[in-house]
């Protein structure tokens, strides 16, 4: 008996505490950089796009909401022809973002993205490509990595040492 | 003062009455909210009062459908005879002196009467709708009506020893010097208690469990008939709180404000004390809420009672 008048002061007392909504349209919650709301394609710091088509994220993506088709440009650079990616299935889970060896697909912190219509959830590169390099802003795969491009040889890139000639046996 | 009008009076009551009852909605709604740290409905009109506004014209343009396997007239009856009986009952109701529709001098036997004919209302509900959920509910309410009816007749005979009178103007007239909370403390519990379970509140609103038996009695209502039963139980919590008010707390006795005022406040105070409740408290389990009215609450009246009336009879 007394436990229940106790409950029913300690719920009268909850009259005084501070309300925990957020109302939405009118406050924007804070949301951390790292939370995982829409998805963007970065570009490298000298503006090309980063993405290297290897599939790994449409590989990873567990609902298989990543489409995309890899070609090489002249220089000899893989990127993909087209990439898509169909938000109405996306569930922001950012195991894309962890496969992607080239830091180029990113998750953002912006989760407002309704449509009316269903098929405008559905990305194409051009909506996805940012205009800058996203979370790592020095990063340029194609300077760091040995892969051989017109203009960068093997043995070119940052700290990488010069290719040994297999047919000598002096080191 | 001059009398008003009957006509003017019963005009007066429904209008307050219905007004009050949907206001109540919302009231229920920001305060469950505010209990529970979130704001509730705010976003139509000032504070969301409007809120009720957009419910009503929702709840008249819903499909009003009788499911085929429902007993056709007393399916729709069952819903009109809640508002009816509830309505009934503010008839005795004295609100400021003069201001009563009906000044019965059986007043309160009225009152009693009528919110046990209430039940037919939900156990002719629950039966009609040929719904075993509704079924259970309908057993449920009148089970609860039963047991709880009892007690709360005997509880509020204390009062009635005091004011020497069933009239309720007269009970109120009698608590001029000493509220009747004071010398009748354990009946103001008791029929507190008692006034929960017949409004089928929280934590006694075992005929509708929305987790167990899906609304019980009015699972199969929609539209306008749901509606009724939706506005009949709010009425049911007012006229809860108005009889407190009327027959413990003095009705319209009170210092500096006019009458209307005071007994509005007191009402007022009892309608968020029901909210409470339900913010509060768990629902209790059938075989307790038996228990509880018969073996604590039904002696505990007695008791009360006995005890009234000796000193009663020995002060004379």
């Amino acid at each position: 008996m007394l436990s229940v008048i106790r409950t029913i002061w300690n719920v009268f007392l909850h009259s005084f505490r501070r309300r925990v909504t957020i109302q939405y349209p009118d406050e924007k919650p804070y949301l951390t950089p790292r939370t995982r709301g829409r998805i963007v394609l970065s570009r490298d710091p000298d503006g090309g796009e980063r993405c290297v088509a290897c599939y790994l994220c449409a590989v990873v993506c567990p609902v298989d909401c990543i489409a995309l088709q890899a070609t090489e440009d002249e220089h000899g650079r893989r990127y993909p022809e087209f990439f898509r990616i169909n938000f109405s299935r996306c569930i922001f889970c950012g195991l894309c973002e962890d496969a992607c060896p080239t830091y180029a697909i990113q998750l953002t912190p912006d989760f407002e993205m309704s449509e009316y219509n269903r098929q405008n959830l559905v990305y194409e590169k051009e909506d996805l490509l940012i205009n800058g390099p996203g979370k790592y802003p020095g990063y340029n795969f194609w300077r760091v990595s040995g892969v051989q491009i017109s203009g960068k040889d093997k043995g070119e890139a940052e700290n990488e040492a010069p290719p040994t000639d297999v047919y000598r046996l002096t080191p | 003062m001059t009398t008003p009008h009957p006509i003017a009076s019963i005009v007066g009551v429904l209008i307050v009455a219905l007004s009050l009852s949907a206001f109540l909605i919302w009231v229920e709604r920001r305060l469950l909210a505010l209990w529970q740290d979130r704001y509730g409905p705010n976003r139509v009109g000032p504070f969301g009062l409007l809120q009720v506004l957009a419910d009503m014209i929702k709840i008249f343009t819903k499909e009003d459908w009788i499911p085929p396997f429902a007993d056709k007239p007393v399916f729709v009856i069952a819903p009109a005879i809640i508002m009816v009986t509830v309505l009934m009952s503010f008839a005795v109701l004295p609100v400021a002196p003069g201001i009563v529709v009906s000044d019965l001098n059986i007043g309160l036997l009225f009152f009693l009467g009528m919110s046990s004919l209430g039940v037919y209302s939900i156990v002719l509900a629950g039966w009609a709708s040929g719904n075993k959920y509704s079924l259970l509910g309908g057993l449920r309410a009148a089970a609860q009506m039963i047991s709880y009816e009892v007690f709360m007749g005997l509880s509020l005979m204390g009062v009635v020893l005091l004011a020497g009178t069933f009239d309720l103007t007269a009970i109120v007239e009698a608590q001029r010097g000493l509220w009747y909370v004071i010398p009748q403390f354990l009946g103001f519990v008791l029929f507190l208690i008692a006034g929960v379970a017949e409004a089928r509140r929280l934590p006694f609103d075992l005929p509708e469990a929305e987790a167990e038996l899906v609304a019980g009695f009015h699972s199969e209502y929609s539209g306008m008939k749901f509606g009724m039963f939706f506005v009949g139980e709010y009425l049911g919590i007012t006229l809860i709180s108005s009889m407190i008010a009327v027959l413990f707390l003095g009705g319209w006795n009170g210092p500096w404000l006019p009458p209307l005022v005071w007994f509005l406040i007191k009402v007022f105070a009892f309608l968020c004390f029901f909210i409470l409740l339900r913010a509060s408290l768990p629902r209790m389990r059938f075989d307790q809420l038996m228990s509880l009215g018969w073996k604590v609450m039904f002696p505990l009246a007695l008791v009360n009672l006995l005890v009234t009336g000796a000193i009663v009879l020995a002060k004379r």
